[in-house]
Formats: structure tokens, C-alpha cells, sequence
């Protein structure tokens, strides 16, 4: 018996309208990612990658085709389902780190948390585990600003963990980094992946791209190879 | 629980941009404030007003000709003082019926003079009103039978006139007759400049010839009881009506002056604070404004709290409590400023009471948080429908 799929698109296309053109980002992608895998998503800047980290984050879904994460059909929920989703089952990280100023950063890892109503004792319990299994257990009470690079994205990535997520997805996650953290970064998602987490990266970096299993060719909204 | 979050969050918020935060609280204080302000004003001038119609005494009847409305034309008196004779044997109280025929007078005495109601009375003044003498007697029948050059006048006045010496067997002039003092009333107070301290009674018989007046404004008796107020008033309208058939007159409570008045003053205090609650609602457009301001300045923090698992719900409803945290502090200081400033006007200025009672700082607090959720409510819609996707990118 082959497990469910952590993620499963069938032909997703996305369009959208601007100014009263469409747009087509997407025209028709396929793409399993099974528990446990780990990818990469390659292509230049407007090959529609970024739509497609998008989709399988469960931040917006697909125009036509089918989506499942976890076995659920992402198109059949409705916003507070495709919430709770990206809240249970996706862990994100962003090229930006994206992380809340002044605010600590046991605060910041605790916050998805929040969302699932656990109390603040527990919230926080759990977010210095996280922050150990990131190397950042000395850092707790730092803010964003008292933070290099390297340690705000390793913050961003005990935030995408917090929930116990069945995939991470990361946006060009060394894309802010220099050379020394960017691979400490990716050693630490490879870690993760080495744990059972399943890792979805999107990148232009195709360097970084062949540390995956599988790299995923994105042009032009069509998957133009898997290698 | 989320709740409690939002209210941590809100709180972070706020303190982050102190300056603008007391600023947008601005509107919503000074309109609290002078909220709480004319409230208590307009209820302490109530309660004076109150205070003074039952200090007058008990159950008072007080009987004028024509009908007595706020408004109406006053209608010239054909009163005599025999009617209060008259009226006092229908009721059962022979000599319980006094008279009043007042005017506005200069009462001189040595080099000082003073603008003063004179007022013509008989000896049944004490009988019905609450009117104590602090020092000598008050008027006698005699006084009045024998048309007796004496007064009676408030301690307000006998300090005007005779600059702290004893007034009583000194005299004064009204009009250019002299009147002996024969005794001084205790102090009354007053409010709002009607200082009924500053009377000065003679009798009526003497007032009459003064005034070149041969009638007398109104009469008063006094009711054994509160249950009997009607009937006494009905049975002296009754002896009146009779002798003056062609004519109309009225028997006037404390109950009805007191509605009367109560019902001016309560439109003046609603106007007021009508006007006040314009300035609160000014200040809740203040507040919708700079959530706006807000939710743009936040548009990542939006978008990555989405990302990570938060609802539409959750989001509007953490600007919400945002907008109502801004309103409700600014109700709380605004409450404390118009309470301060109630009771220091009422400490300053002598003759404005200011009564705080408590269902207005209830009420301004209520309403400013009122205004958070109404004023709150764009912005935070606004905040929970950004799409993440676009959130997240923005700048």
C-alpha cells in the first residue's frame, strides 16, 4: 500500500486577471510529493514557481485541476479549512524571514500556535523545543534586530516547525544569506528532512537546487522537466 | 485565549507608536470629558434647584392668579389681602395664609447701597416656609395691622449695608423711607446668581403704600400633610374663583415647579451633552482613521499570520480590539479628566454645583468602547480580507 501523498496536484492551472488581461501562471502542472521527500523547484523569476509554492502552501488555490494536501482536496475548503491547513500540515519559510519586530523570539516561533488556541505556558514549551532543535536555544529572548541573517532565518525555521508540519516549504530560503549561513541554513533543512520532514524548496539557485533529490523544472507555468 | 492574545498583541502595538496612539486617543478623551463635565454640571444645577424648591418648606400651595405655565404672559394681579383672610377660614387656618408683594428695590443705609427684593409680607411666613431668623424677631401681626415701618433682611444684604455691625435696631431706606431692622435671616444660599440672601421683608400693608399697590402678587398656605395638598389647594382655588368669577387662578405645587424645572433642565443637559457626544464621534472617526493607517503600515504582519494559520476572524477581530483598546483607555482617561474637572470647577466657581453620579462615567465608558467597535470595524474587515499572498509581498 503507497501512503498517501503529502502534497498532489493534478494539471493545476492558475490564472489571474490583471487590468483585464489574464494572466496564466500556471497552464497545467503535475506534481507529487510523498512523506519524507525532498524537492526542489527551480526556474527563472516569472516561471510561475512562485504561484506554485503558493498553491502547495494552501495560500491561494488553483483555477482548475486538483490539489491535495494530506489527502484533502484543497479546492472543496473553504478559507478557515485552507487556514487550518497551512496551520497543521505546512511549515513555511521565506526569503525575507518575515519575522514580527520587537517581538522575542520565542514570541515569533510561538505565534502559529496561537491559531490552534494553546495556552501561553505551553505555547512557549514548545517553542524553546523548537528553538533547540534549530541551534537556537541560547537565543530566546533576542529580538529580530539583535539577530544576524543566519540566526533571524534559523528563528523562521523553528516557526515553521512549531506545528510538527508534514512539509516545509521554503522560498528561496538562503536567497538573503551569505555564503557561510546560506549552508548552514540548507544544512539544517536537510537535517529536518533527514528527521522525516518532507522539504519543498523554490529557488533560482540551481547550486543549492541539485542538493535536493528530485529538482523540479518550472518555465513558461509548465513543468518542463523532473531530474 | 485568542482573545487575551489579541489584547497582548493590540497593547504591543499601541505602545509602539505612543506618540500617535495618545494623539488618536485625543478625540475620544476631550469628548468623554466634556461629556462627564455637562452632565455633572446639568445634575448638580438640578439637585440645587431641588434643594432650594423643598428647602421653601413642606407641602406648600401657593396660589397666583392666571394659569402658570413657562412662557405665559404673567397676568396682573386682582388679589387683595383680605383674600388671604378669607382663604384662611375656607382651609381651617385663620392667619395661615401668607401674602407676598415683591419688587425690585435700592435699600440704602449710611453711605452704602444695594439692589434688593422687597418684599411685602405678613406674620405667616414663618408658619409655612422653611425661612429661620438668625438674630431679632421676624415680622408681627401688629406689624402688619398697624402698617409698622419694620424689616427683616438676609445676611447677604446686612453685610452690604452695614459692613459687618449688627444690623438689627439700625435702619434703612427704601425709596426714601426708613425702615427699621428688627431681625436678620439665617443664610439660605443660592445658586446661579438668585441669592436669596439679599431679601429684604417688610410688611405687606407698609409695602403697598410704598409701592403705591393696593393688591398683593400671590398667596401660600401650607397643607397638614402631603396627602392634602389638593384638596387644600382646590378649596382655596374654590374661595377665589368665587369672588372673582371672570378670573382664572392657579394653585401651584413644589411637585409641579419641580417637574417644570426638572424638564428644562434635563433638555439643557441632554443638548449639552448631545453637543459633547459630537465631539466623541469626531474623535472615532480620528481612530478608524489611523487603524487604516495601521493596517497598512501591517500589511506583512497581516499576511504572515495568515500564512502561518490565522483566520479571517482571528484577524478582524484582533484590529478590532485594537480600535476598542485605543477607545476604551481614551474613555478611562477622559473619565478621569472630566471627573477632575467637574470637581475642580465645582471648587472654583461657587455658585456652579457639579453632582458625578455614576451612571455617567458607566455610560461615556460604555459609549467610547461603542465607538472603538463601530469605528473599529472597516479597518479590521479590511485587515482579515487581505489576501496573503499580496500581503506578504508588500512593502
Amino acid at each position: 500500500m503507497t501512503p498517501v501523498p503529502a502534497l498532489e496536484a493534478v494539471d493545476v492551472t492558475r490564472s489571474y486577471r490583471l487590468e483585464g488581461v489574464t494572466v496564466e501562471a500556471l497552464r497545467g502542472v503535475s506534481l507529487t510529493v510523498h512523506p519524507g521527500d525532498y524537492a526542489a523547484v527551480v526556474g527563472p523569476s516569472g516561471s510561475g514557481k512562485s504561484t506554485l509554492m503558493h498553491l502547495l502552501g494552501g495560500l491561494d488555490r488553483p483555477t482548475t485541476g486538483t490539489l491535495r494536501v494530506g489527502g484533502r482536496d484543497v479546492r472543496a475548503m473553504d478559507e478557515d479549512e485552507l487556514a487550518a491547513l497551512r496551520n497543521r500540515t505546512i511549515g513555511f519559510v521565506f526569503q525575507a524571514f518575515q519575522l514580527l519586530a520587537r517581538t522575542s523570539a520565542v514570541d515569533n516561533v510561538g505565534m502559529p500556535l496561537v491559531y490552534r488556541g494553546v495556552k501561553r505556558a505551553e505555547r512557549r514549551r514548545r517553542a524553546v523545543a523548537a528553538l533547540e532543535r534549530v541551534g537556537m536555544g541560547h537565543r530566546l529572548d533576542h529580538r529580530p534586530n539583535e539577530l544576524s541573517g543566519g540566526e533571524q532565518q534559523r528563528v523562521a525555521i523553528a516557526r515553521a516547525l512549531v506545528g510538527e508540519p508534514q512539509l516545509l516549504l521554503a522560498d528561496e530560503p538562503t536567497g538573503n544569506l551569505d555564503t557561510r549561513n546560506g549552508a548552514e541554513v540548507m544544512a539544517l533543512l536537510e537535517d529536518l528532512n533527514a528527521q522525516g520532514v518532507a522539504v519543498v524548496l523554490v529557488t533560482h539557485d540551481l547550486e543549492i537546487a541539485q542538493r535536493a533529490r528530485r529538482q523540479v523544472h518550472v518555465r513558461d507555468g509548465l513543468i518542463e522537466r523532473v531530474t | 485565549m485568542r482573545v487575551a492574545e489579541a489584547f497582548r498583541v493590540a497593547v504591543t502595538a499601541l505602545r509602539a507608536n505612543r506618540l500617535r496612539s495618545l494623539l488618536t486617543m485625543l478625540g475620544v478623551i476631550i469628548g468623554v470629558s466634556a461629556v462627564v463635565v455637562l452632565v455633572a454640571i446639568g445634575t448638580g444645577a438640578k439637585r440645587e434647584v431641588e434643594a432650594q424648591v423643598n428647602g421653601l418648606g413642606a407641602n406648600l400651595v401657593i396660589l397666583v392668579p392666571g394659569q402658570l405655565e413657562f412662557g405665559a404672559a404673567p397676568t396682573r394681579s386682582r388679589l387683595e389681602l383680605a383674600d388671604a383672610d378669607r382663604v384662611g377660614r375656607a382651609i381651617g387656618q385663620p392667619g395661615g395664609v401668607a401674602v407676598t408683594l415683591a419688587s425690585g428695590e435700592t435699600v440704602r443705609a449710611g453711605g452704602n447701597s444695594a439692589f434688593a427684593t422687597v418684599n411685602g409680607t405678613n406674620a405667616a411666613v414663618p408658619r409655612i416656609f422653611n425661612r429661620p431668623v438668625a438674630r431679632g424677631t421676624y415680622l408681627r401681626e401688629s406689624d402688619v395691622d398697624t402698617r409698622r415701618r419694620v424689616a427683616v433682611i438676609g445676611p447677604e444684604l446686612a453685610a452690604q449695608l452695614y459692613e459687618g455691625a449688627d444690623p438689627v435696631g439700625r435702619t434703612l431706606a427704601v425709596g426714601g423711607v426708613r425702615f427699621r431692622v428688627v431681625g436678620v435671616f439665617a443664610p439660605l444660599g443660592g445658586a446661579f446668581g438668585a441669592s436669596r440672601d439679599a431679601e429684604v421683608h417688610i410688611p405687606v400693608t407698609a409695602a403697598q403704600r410704598l409701592f403705591g399697590d393696593p393688591r398683593v402678587d400671590a398667596l401660600a398656605v401650607k397643607a397638614p400633610t402631603t396627602e392634602q395638598i389638593d384638596e387644600v389647594g382646590d378649596r382655596a382655588l374654590a374661595v377665589l374663583q368665587e369672588r372673582y368669577p371672570d378670573e382664572e387662578f392657579s394653585a401651584v405645587t413644589q411637585d409641579q415647579i419641580l417637574g417644570t424645572v426638572g424638564r428644562i433642565l434635563g433638555l439643557l443637559t441632554t443638548v449639552l451633552a448631545a453637543i459633547a457626544a459630537i465631539s466623541l464621534l469626531v474623535g472615532g472617526v480620528g481612530v478608524s482613521n489611523i487603524m487604516l493607517v495601521s493596517v497598512r503600515e501591517r500589511t506583512r504582519e497581516i499576511g504572515l499570520r495568515k500564512a502561518v494559520g490565522a483566520r479571517t476572524g482571528d484577524i478582524t477581530v484582533q484590529f478590532l480590539i485594537e480600535a476598542v483598546v485605543l477607545t476604551t483607555i481614551g474613555g478611562v482617561l477622559g473619565i478621569l479628566l472630566g471627573v477632575g474637572g467637574a470637581l475642580g470647577l465645582a471648587a472654583a466657581v461657587e455658585q456652579l454645583p457639579a453632582v458625578i453620579t455614576w451612571w455617567s462615567p458607566a455610560l461615556a465608558f460604555g459609549v467610547s468602547a461603542a465607538v472603538g467597535v463601530f469605528f473599529g470595524v472597516v479597518p479590521a474587515r479590511r485587515a482579515g480580507r487581505l489576501d496573503p499572498v499580496v500581503a506578504l509581498r508588500a512593502e
